[in-house]
């Protein structure tokens, strides 16, 4: 099982750097200089960005266009404070799951994400399977909510819990 | 810390999760607010601090990071290490993009992108494993991204 899981990562990380070598010829110093501002800061104007970038505002534009077609931007996202919200506790949970059920990944995934207070979800290779993160706005919400949605979920094996005491960083996106 | 808000704060958080680049008008006419009234909201809503920002997502991979893995970190003699010294060299390499301080089974937990895994592999041994205090280090690399909403409103 464990092999089978390996070998299919390993094929699906070859395929993964042959399409990030064909991308990567694409992408030259200006995309990345947009990139770089953009995944800090998406409010600013195309004259802006641009100016950020030491382009035009057209050459901007056309650019990020672009960089959406071709998935290099997925998307736009608003980034909230979760204690702003009144969110006080986040905890990351890190799941195993029962491997002899051959649909335990489905079933455990598709019913940890409709959880409203799970804001993340990941599947993982390493020693655990899964990562949820999960806000709560104390440690009694967090205790009602761990006994109520995570208990229940299906096909778990162990759950091992750590608690945010502090961001030390948060850079979003990628070191480009 | 909590900021105090009405359903119309709310309403219009929940636009701009749903449609981040959506306008003051756009976000207005979804929650039955004038463009400069809803304009206002959102000012009030960055400036306390609610919505942080408006970035672009980027797909790691096709910029160029192939690998992200999520590391989970002991630090091998605590008392005699500062933490202080640990966070800021940690925090110093561009490839972790996330320290968390953490209560449970390790102390830190970071997320590290790279361009693949020989590249992964030379940042743990050369720039992770080096670092003031290290101890056990677990990797988990990350297959999925299933959800990210980011919190509920």
């Amino acid at each position: 099982m464990k092999m089978g899981v390996y070998s299919e990562f390993l094929l699906f990380s070859c395929s993964k750097i042959l399409y990030w070598v064909e991308i990567m010829h694409k992408l030259d110093d200006i995309d990345r200089k947009l990139l770089r501002v953009l995944q800090e800061d998406a409010s600013l104007s195309a004259a802006d960005l641009g100016a950020r970038a030491g382009v035009t505002a057209t050459v901007a534009a056309r650019r990020v266009e672009r960089l959406e077609r071709d998935g290099v931007i997925a998307g736009w996202a608003v980034d909230l404070d979760p204690r702003a919200l009144g969110y006080e506790v986040s905890v990351s949970l890190r799941v195993t799951l029962d491997k002899t059920e051959r649909r335990a990944f489905d079933a455990f995934i598709a019913a940890a994400k409709a959880v409203p207070e799970i804001d993340a979800v990941h599947t993982l290779l390493g020693r655990v399977d899964v990562r949820l993160n999960v806000l709560a706005r104390d440690l009694a919400h967090y205790q009602e909510i761990y006994r109520s949605q995570i208990l229940s979920l299906p096909h778990v094996l162990d759950i091992e819990a750590l608690m945010l005491v502090s961001d030390v960083k948060s850079a979003p996106g990628v070191p480009l | 810390m909590t900021v105090a808000l009405d359903d119309v704060d709310r309403a219009i958080l929940r636009h701009l999760q749903a449609d981040a680049r959506a306008s003051a008008k756009a976000v207005g006419a979804a929650v039955g607010l004038s463009q400069p009234a809803a304009w206002r909201r959102i000012a009030r809503l960055q400036r306390d601090g609610v919505i942080r920002g408006r970035r672009a997502v980027l797909n790691a991979a096709k910029a160029g990071f192939g690998v992200s893995v999520f590391l989970g970190v002991k630090l091998a003699s605590r008392g005699r290490v500062s933490l202080e010294d640990f966070e800021r060299a940690v925090s110093a390499i561009p490839e972790v993009v996330v320290v968390s301080h953490v209560l449970g089974l390790y102390d830190y937990r970071l997320k590290v992108v790279a361009h693949d895994l020989e590249d992964f592999e030379r940042i743990l041994r050369r720039r992770i494993m080096t670092l003031p205090g290290v101890g056990d280090v677990e990797s988990n690399v990350i297959l999925t991204e299933e959800k990210a909403a980011g919190p509920r409103v």
